[in-house]
């Protein structure tokens, strides 16, 4: 049984924050879950996918944020509880569905998460998405720990619930990859079917029956005040005269350095953990009572600003600070030294941070950036296509994906990213706006998720570029989830459809499409100088498995290779493929065997063939 | 209690993350309060992972620069790289045994002097226990056990408030079945390697 599965309240377990709300939602009864993956969100929906396949749960991987959204929200109109889970760039996707939903609202309680990515450990962007929110006129709750996650999860289907509105639940990073540990409670058996009762005049968003809505929203926002400040999660800790506003993970800091800097019988620490509406009455009192306040948040001043304002409206003067050169930073992630620092220096305490190693002379250790995988057909293609454009001044849109590493050198096959789906739309841009050859990358994943209107804009305007599709038939980075396009046999499901990104492609009549196998060096180049060549929209689809999970499928890989002494040192092989399975001793260069996966595209571009299979077990280990 | 903080680094691929579990699966038997976090956004894709474990009562699930009491490296430029987590009361464990980074082999860096490197560590921190921690997991029976051998030095230091019993527990009770055995064994070794470094 699935652990997240186990029956046994009271029982302790060490859990990752991400584990942690999906067994939240598991024991509040979750009928029905929705997702595109995205890290720092994978995680959750991962365990709902495997607990799902032992439960009553329904989960799916969805094409996109707003499809899973909209899936959700209709579950949650026929009375069932419903999540939908997402990264915080995967809300910009679904806001179209989420705006008006919430104007429609629920009738069984529904959350949507968003795993916001301070610092961009792997996102394109840090954009606090408190601002949703107050976008959206819908609830907010953010913990600050694992263990008030999963708590959390069960408190937002109620809040959700009483109000009839979805509830937006935000972490951070460091609540979806933080672990702690997590008393488990009961788990509650979903309603798995609902009903949905016919009320066009209050569910069909035509003007008339939106603007009665608009006025029903305003008043939920106003019931959701008197829960905000009722809520057992924004509370005060201390009595003293230094306030300190906190919300999510700056509150574990905060409190560590109250305690560090021992100023516990000064500080009244207000915790925010239900940050829309935030509580005014709450937050006027503790203004009263302070004669100095600091609002320690990431990201935007968010709270700061509301803060500042309430102050306004009592008449209230005391100095109230937070973002500022000398405080705190919009930038990145806070850290616990950072918070120690300036609440010391707000509060004018004495304070020598630790002595930190004078590194100057330690010499600069060589960078360690991630790289596509040894054997990786995305290499393969990214080396077919530079050879099949040789000579010809390009530009390279790229996506979101593993391949996204094509940036790095020698590869250097991305010159433009914005966002999922924008290799194809801003293809089309670069395609009008410049005489070069427009050459964009996609994965599968990605043009399943909004790679296909682009691809449709370019054949209905007749644009001149060439789309390469990536299809390693998995949506790999986020740790090989499905995709419509993969066979779910892979995953031991049986009910799934499958679709064929040719029959798509060609479909929407794109007038030049190929099916390339990048490991077949020579023909790859030969098809895509066919479709560099052709004027309009050209698509190469490039297919190979995902090497990686090809391997985690245990499916037979290649012989690896290794250099045999007609290696006359040229180096194409490093210094164009790039393979991590290289590796140079002195002046030669080796393959190790562990990592070869027997792709031989080395072994094709060697102008020496000099690259060779490993022929025994005693071969791959000298070499 | 007392909270005491370390710091795991290591390459994508070497057990770090396993290594972390144990030791708060650890913690959970010997009812000792525990926080981790961890950043290992494209681990299988051979970057950097790093984690942090905080014993006691600390709210917060990350460390600050200077602040680590002990840090474990699991690949020598990696334990230089992550130097400024130390200050001069820090304690280091490091593996010698290097994995140099692509960017070596095609020229866009140098590897640094093994014992340069030592030399640099041991100068700025309390001290430094450095072992080749590979070749004691191929001891074990398997070059994947590396976790293993480090997590039995990091105990025998006996900073972390954990002990060796209640980490085998672990290492029994979440580590696959069938290399528990090996896992132990691996536990050992590193554990023998740092009462004779020390």
């Amino acid at each position: 049984m699935h652990k997240l599965l186990t029956e046994n309240p009271g029982q302790k377990m060490l859990l990752l924050g991400n584990e942690a709300i999906a067994r939240g939602a598991i024991e509040a009864g979750v009928a029905v879950a929705s997702t595109y993956p995205g890290t720092p969100s994978s995680e959750i929906s991962l365990q709902l996918f495997q607990t799902s396949q032992e439960s009553d749960l329904y989960f799916e991987y969805s094409t996109n944020e707003k499809v899973a959204m909209e899936v959700a929200a209709a579950a949650a109109n026929s009375g069932v509880r419903s999540m939908c889970v997402m990264k915080h760039v995967g809300v910009n996707v679904a806001a179209d569905a989420l705006m008006t939903l919430a104007y429609v609202g629920v009738k069984g309680g529904m959350i949507v998460l968003t795993a916001d990515d301070p610092y961009m450990f792997s996102s394109q962007n840090e954009q606090d998405n408190r601002f949703y929110a107050k976008l959206s006129g819908l609830p907010m709750v953010e913990p600050s720990s694992v263990e008030e996650a999963k708590e959390m999860v069960g408190y937002a289907f109620e809040i959700s619930e009483k109000l009839q509105e979805p509830v937006l639940f935000r972490t951070t990073t460091r609540i979806n990859h933080s672990s702690a540990i997590v008393t488990l409670g009961e788990i509650k058996a979903p309603k798995t079917k609902g009903d949905f009762v016919k009320d066009p005049f209050n569910l069909v968003t035509i003007p008339a029956v939106s603007r009665k809505l608009h006025v029903k929203l305003l008043e939920n926002i106003e019931k959701a005040e008197e829960f905000s400040e009722a809520s057992q999660y924004n509370f005060i800790n201390g009595n003293g005269n230094w306030g300190l506003v906190c919300n999510g993970v700056s509150y574990n800091y905060a409190s560590d350095a109250v305690k560090e800097l021992d100023i516990a019988d000064k500080v009244r620490l207000l915790r925010v953990g239900f940050s829309y509406p935030m509580p005014e009455k709450i937050i006027k009192d503790f203004l009263k009572a302070c004669e100095k306040v600091l609002v320690i948040e990431e990201g935007e001043p968010y709270m700061e600003e509301k803060v500042k304002a309430f102050a306004q409206e009592e008449g209230l003067t005391l100095p109230i600070r937070g973002k500022a050169k000398d405080l705190f930073t919009r930038l990145y992630e806070f850290d616990p030294a950072q918070v120690r620092e300036n609440i010391a220096r707000f509060f004018g305490i004495p304070y020598t941070p630790a002595a930190k190693p004078d590194i100057s002379d330690v010499p600069e250790v060589p960078q360690r950036p991630p790289n596509l995988c040894a054997g990786c057909s995305h290499r393969a293609t990214y080396y077919a296509v530079k050879k099949a454009a040789e000579g010809l001044d390009t530009i390279y849109p790229t996506d979101i994906g593993c391949y996204t590493l094509g940036v790095l050198p020698p590869l250097s096959t991305a010159d433009f990213l914005l966002c999922m789906g924008s290799s194809v739309g801003t293809g089309c841009g670069f395609s009008i706006a410049t005489d070069k050859k427009v050459i964009s990358f996609i994965g599968d994943s990605t043009f399943f998720h909004s790679g296909i209107p682009g691809l449709i804009n370019a054949v209905f305007n007749n644009h001149n570029f060439t789309l390469i599709i990536l299809d390693n038939s998995i949506t790999a980075m986020t740790g090989h989830q499905p995709n419509p396009g993969v066979d779910m046999k892979d995953f031991n499901l049986t009910g799934y459809g499958r679709v064929s990104i040719e029959n798509v492609v060609r479909a929407i009549g794109v007038p030049h499409v190929a099916v390339i196998k990048p490991y077949r060096v020579n023909k790859s180049i030969e098809a895509l100088k066919e479709a560099i060549d052709f004027k309009g929209v050209s698509v190469i689809i490039s297919k190979e498995a995902c090497t990686l999970y090809a391997q985690s499928l245990k499916k037979t890989r290649g012989k690896p290779f290794y250099i045999s002494e007609k290696c006359k040192n040229h180096r194409d092989c490093v210094n164009e493929l790039a393979c991590p399975a290289f590796y140079t001793e002195g002046e030669k260069v080796y393959i190790n065997a562990d990592l070869c996966t027997g792709c031989a595209v080395c072994a094709q571009i060697c102008p020496e063939k000099a690259i060779v299979p490993v022929r025994s077990k005693e071969k791959a280990s000298s070499s | 209690m007392e909270t005491k903080r370390l710091i795991i680094v290591a390459v994508g691929g070497q057990g770090n993350l396993l290594a972390s579990k144990v030791l708060g699966e650890a913690a959970l038997l010997a009812d000792i309060p525990v926080r981790m976090s961890e950043i290992h956004g494209m681990a299988q894709r051979g970057g950097v992972v790093e984690s942090a474990v905080v014993f006691g009562d600390a709210d917060s699930t990350i460390i600050s620069d200077g602040e680590a009491d002990l840090l474990l490296g699991f690949e020598p430029s990696e334990t230089l790289r992550a130097l400024n987590k130390c200050n001069a009361d820090t304690v280091v464990i490091t593996n010698t045994a290097p994995l140099p980074p692509f960017t070596v082999a095609i020229g866009k860096g140098t590897y640094p002097d093994l014992d340069v490197l030592q030399k640099l560590i041991c100068n700025k921190t309390a001290k430094l226990i450095a072992f080749d921690a590979q070749a004691l997991a191929k001891q074990a029976g398997n070059i994947m056990s590396l976790n293993m051998v480090l997590l039995g030095s990091l105990i025998q230091i006996g900073i972390m408030p954990v002990s060796a019993d209640k980490v085998k527990e672990a290492i029994r009770t979440s580590t696959k079945k069938a290399f528990v055995d090996i896992n132990i064994k691996a536990f050992e070794l590193g554990f023998e390697a740092a009462a004779k470094a020390a």
